[in-house]
Formats: C-alpha cells, structure tokens, sequence
C-alpha cells in the first residue's frame, strides 16, 4: 500500500508540471507550427498548408543574408567568449594560489548576469557611438583628432556586447569541467616526461571538453535568438533573426513568415543542443 | 585543489607565464567593469550628453527619475509580473523537480529536454509562440500573459536548481523516514523541503532578477502596460539619456544587494 501512496504522490508531482507543458509549451509550438504553413492575406492570414514561407526563407536573398549573418555573428561570440572565459578558468582552477581569491574573481564574473541584461547592452551603445565615451576619451588624451564612427553600429559592435553580456555563461560550465579533472592526471602526465603545453593538449583540454560544449552552446544559442544587441549597437545592416521575426509580428503583419522563421530558430536551437548532449555523454563515458 | 605541480621547466619561464595570466585577468576584470562604472559616472554627470572628461557632479537625474509617473509605473509593474512570474514558476518548478529526481515515468528523457529547452531556446520563441495561442482562443494581453510566458522561460532555472540539490541528498534520509511510517507528504515537508529550501530561496531570487530584467517574451506578451526594462527599451528610441544611468545604477545597486543575500543564504547551508 505504501507503493500505491508513493505512485499517487509521484502522479501529483508529476501531474502539475505536464499540464504546464503541455498548455504553455507544446500546444503554442503546435500552433507556431501550423500557421507556418498558412498564407499572408491582406490584412491578415488564411489556414493554408503549402511550404511558400520556407521556400521564401531559404531563397530569397534577403533572408538568406540575415540568416547567414546570424550564424556569423553567433559564431563569433562563442569563440570570443571561449577566448576569453578558458584561460581565465584555467588559470582560476590550476594557478591561482589563494581560494579566497578564486571564489572572488569567479563570483565577479558571474555577478554581473544579476545586473539588467539591457543595460548592459546600452551602456556599450554610450561607450562606442560616435558622440560616446570611448571617442571623446580617445580624443581627450589626443590620440585621435575627429571622433570615429568605426565602433558603433556594426557587426564588430554587435560581437562585443553580446561577448560582454554572455561570456558567464562560458566561464561556469568550463570551470565546472576544469575542476573535475584530478591533479594526478597532469602529475602522471609531468612524470612522464610531458612539457605543460603537451600535457594541456593531450590530457586537460580533452577532459574539459563536455565544458566548452556546454558554454558554446549556451553562447551561441542565446546570440542567435537577440534582438536588443542588435537593435542597440547593430546599425542598419545588423539586423538578426529575431529581428525579423519581430518585424514580421509587428510592422509588417506577416504571422505566418514570422512563425516559420520561429521554427527555423527552433530547429537550429534543438540540433545544437542535442549534438552538444551527445558530445557531453561521451566526454562522461568516454573519458576516465 | 589542484595545486601547480613544482617541478615545471624553469623559474622564469613560469614566473614569465603567471606575469601573462595576472595580466590577462586583470584585462578582463576591466572588459566586465569598466561598462558598469562607466554606466554609474554618467548618472552623477550633469551634462546631457555621455562624453568624456566628465563635467561636474548632479543629482538631477535622480530628482527627474522621482517624478516620472510612467517610469514609477513601470516599475510598480515589474514588481507585479517578477513576483507573479516567481511565485508560478516555483510551483511548476519544484514539483517538476522532484518528478525528474524520484519518479520514473516513460517519456522522462522527453519531459526533462522540454523543461530545460526555454534556457537555450531564445525568449522570442517562447513569446511569438504563446502570443500566437493567446491571438488563437482570443486571449487579451496584459501583464498576466506576461507572467504566464515568465513562469515558462524560467522553469527551466528553476528545475536545475532544485533538481542538483536533491541529486546531492542522500537516499537514506527519506527511505528511513518511509521505514518510520511516514506519508509521502510528511517525509517531503519534513526531511525534502527543509533540506531544499535554500536552494528553492536561491532560484526564486534568481527567477525574480530575470524576470524583472526580461525583455523578449514581454515585448510579445504585453498589452498596454510596460514594464521597466520594456520603458527603458522605448526610451531608448527616442536616444540616450543620463537618466537611463540613473535608473542603471540603481538597478545595479539592488541587483548588489540581492548577490549578497544570496551568497548569505548559501551559505547557511554550508554550516549545516
């Protein structure tokens, strides 16, 4: 009887969060997906089932453009961020002497996700723009006599802020990872004679691997889908993804190309995640 | 910890290599905070314009902020949809949990890849496609739709969070409350919940600052009113102002205060 309790509880702990599944979740995705099918008719939208909008998507040069250019763009922040965020936990898990100081910087890096997301994208916009902070400063110190517009409104802008806004999201995974790997490994590998570069290739960075899969994909994912970073530091060629679809849903009322642009982002989102679970599951059997 | 071992090469090459990662680390601490003081200096800057050297100290844009109605509104706002977004997605959230910790059930692979999908999956999605349901059955939207696409966003932090602290509980401690004879329900207030609740506290503090901040799905899901982050978004069309700043670094200074409630309510679990 204690069985059929326990089946009764695990039914109401279960019970709650599937409905919410299925009413917040799986029925609007159902619904993006059907009206990617219908067809844009003035002024708004009839049931269809035909692949026009798909069609448009992956031919007409417009969007293809913005498409590869969010792939671009995505790409970039996660190297940036990688570049920045290995070293850095690297060096936090392996050479910083003083725990103390460890947990300070780690948390110093992970702090400013508490800080309003928006804000730090505008506060890019005031430091590059051309009447900005980093232009008069540059000025200020005679380095340059006319400000520059070089810094704001392009793709270079867009990979900064969004480096700047999600690179905790690269530093948490990768320090997790680093700081599984047993010390003896890196040891055994010195005894045998390893030089440190060597023995980084060959036994710390495969090991942390699952690490930077985890951050890549959270970095990549999260600039595919913005639409403030673009919107604040993009410029006129900047437009992303998301930015499309915004307009779709608003100024130029096409639901139907919105929502099969919706389900491009989802699909593109759900391979990644899976290629990246399929390499951490083998990073966890395939390793020690 | 890992501990360098002490038999590297040589003596300069490695003091050479700890020269270049204090550099490099100090570099990036600059890349993370030069932007936020930058935000906090021109908020005190009595100059319109955001430009370097700076020209005097105010306190205006503070006076100005006190007297904007849509501004105060907006945050009375973002107060109702973080707090209401908070107390849902906990009560989604939780349970879910438990269900991925303890129960097994076919399709759970399914269930948690769908729980955890709205962390990766951008906020647009998770708003076009609930605005798309909400059109359909001829919901009208307000902040409670908002709250609604809230809760969905962030079931998924929730989840994790919970979801690692019972993976570090032991067994033993519930199978002998069930030994004793206790119901479900008591063993999960007497010995789950009070072993969990620091973690619950933790991700509903997180879950309040994201969902206080969140732009996406609100930018889909809102109807007339605004909340803070979607009045800064429209303010900021119109340029940039120092009374942005202003609203920043208060922003910043309460997401400061929660870090060290946080941090506080962490480690209270550490003494136990």
């Amino acid at each position: 009887m204690s069985h059929a309790r326990r089946n009764l509880s695990g039914g109401m702990v279960l019970g709650i969060p599937l409905l919410w599944i299925a009413l917040f979740m799986l029925l609007p995705y159902g619904i993006i997906v059907t009206f990617s099918f219908w067809v844009k008719k003035y002024p708004t939208f009839v049931p269809a089932f035909q692949f026009g909008n798909y069609v448009t998507l992956f031919t007409d040069p417009q969007y293809v453009l913005v498409l590869l250019r969010t792939l671009k763009i995505s790409v970039l922040v996660s190297v940036a961020s990688l570049l920045l965020a290995y070293p850095f936990a690297y060096w936090l898990v392996f050479r910083c002497r003083s725990a103390k100081l460890r947990t300070w910087l780690y948390m110093a890096v992970i702090a400013p996700l508490w800080v309003s997301y928006l804000l730090r994208a505008y506060v890019w916009k005031t430091i590059l723009g051309t009447e900005g902070v980093l232009n008069s400063f540059l000025k200020s110190i005679g380095l340059i006599d006319e400000p520059s517009s070089i810094f704001l409104y392009n793709q270079f802008a867009m990979v900064v802020t969004l480096t700047y806004i999600f690179i905790p999201f690269m530093v948490m995974p990768i320090y997790t990872a680093l700081e599984k790997i047993p010390a003896n490994l890196t040891e055994a590998a010195a005894d045998l004679g390893m030089g440190p570069w060597r023995s980084f290739w060959t036994v710390t960075l495969p090991l942390s691997a699952p690490g930077i899969a985890a951050g890549a994909t959270l970095t990549f994912c999260l600039s595919f889908g913005d639409f403030i970073a673009p919107f604040l530091v993009g410029g006129p060629d900047g437009n992303l993804i998301a930015n499309v679809i915004a307009t779709q849903f608003g100024a130029a009322l096409n639901w139907p190309l919105g929502s099969a642009l919706a389900i491009v982002m989802l699909v593109v989102v759900l391979t990644i995640v899976s290629l990246s679970d399929r390499m951490e599951r083998k990073g966890a059997t395939g390793g020690i | 910890m890992a501990q360098s071992p002490n038999r590297a090469p040589g003596l300069v090459s490695r003091y050479g290599a700890d020269t270049a990662f204090m550099t490099f680390v100090a570099a990036l601490m600059a890349f993370l905070y030069i932007p936020i003081w930058v935000l906090i200096a021109f908020s005190f800057n009595d100059s319109r314009s955001l430009t370097w050297p700076l020209s005097g100290f105010t306190l205006d844009w503070y006076v100005k902020l006190a007297s904007n109605g849509d501004l105060l509104a907006a945050i009375r706002n973002s107060f109702y949809v973080a707090t209401g977004a908070t107390i849902l997605t906990l009560c989604v959230g939780v349970p879910a949990a438990l269900a991925l910790h303890k129960v097994s059930f076919p399709g759970k692979t399914v269930f948690r890849r769908l729980i955890l999908l709205p962390i990766t999956l951008p906020g647009i999605v998770t708003g076009i496609s609930m605005l798309n349901m909400f059109k359909l059955i001829g919901f009208p939207l307000s902040l409670e739709t908002v709250i609604l696409g809230h809760a969905t966003a962030l079931l998924g932090v929730v989840v994790t969070q919970v979801y690692a602290r019972l993976q570090r509980l032991p067994k033993s401690l519930e199978e002998a409350a069930f030994d004793l004879g206790a119901s479900p329900w008591r063993s999960f207030v007497d010995i789950t919940l009070p072993n969990i609740r620091t973690a619950i506290v933790g991700a509903g503090m997180l879950s309040f600052v994201l969902s206080f901040d969140e732009i996406p799905v609100t930018f889909f899901l809102t109807g007339r009113d605004n909340t803070l982050p979607m009045y800064i978004y429209s303010t900021l069309r119109r340029g940039v102002t120092p009374e942005i700043n202003a609203v920043g670094t208060i922003i910043v200074l309460l997401s400061l205060v929660l870090i060290v409630a946080s941090v506080v309510a962490t480690r209270e679990t550490k003494q136990k």
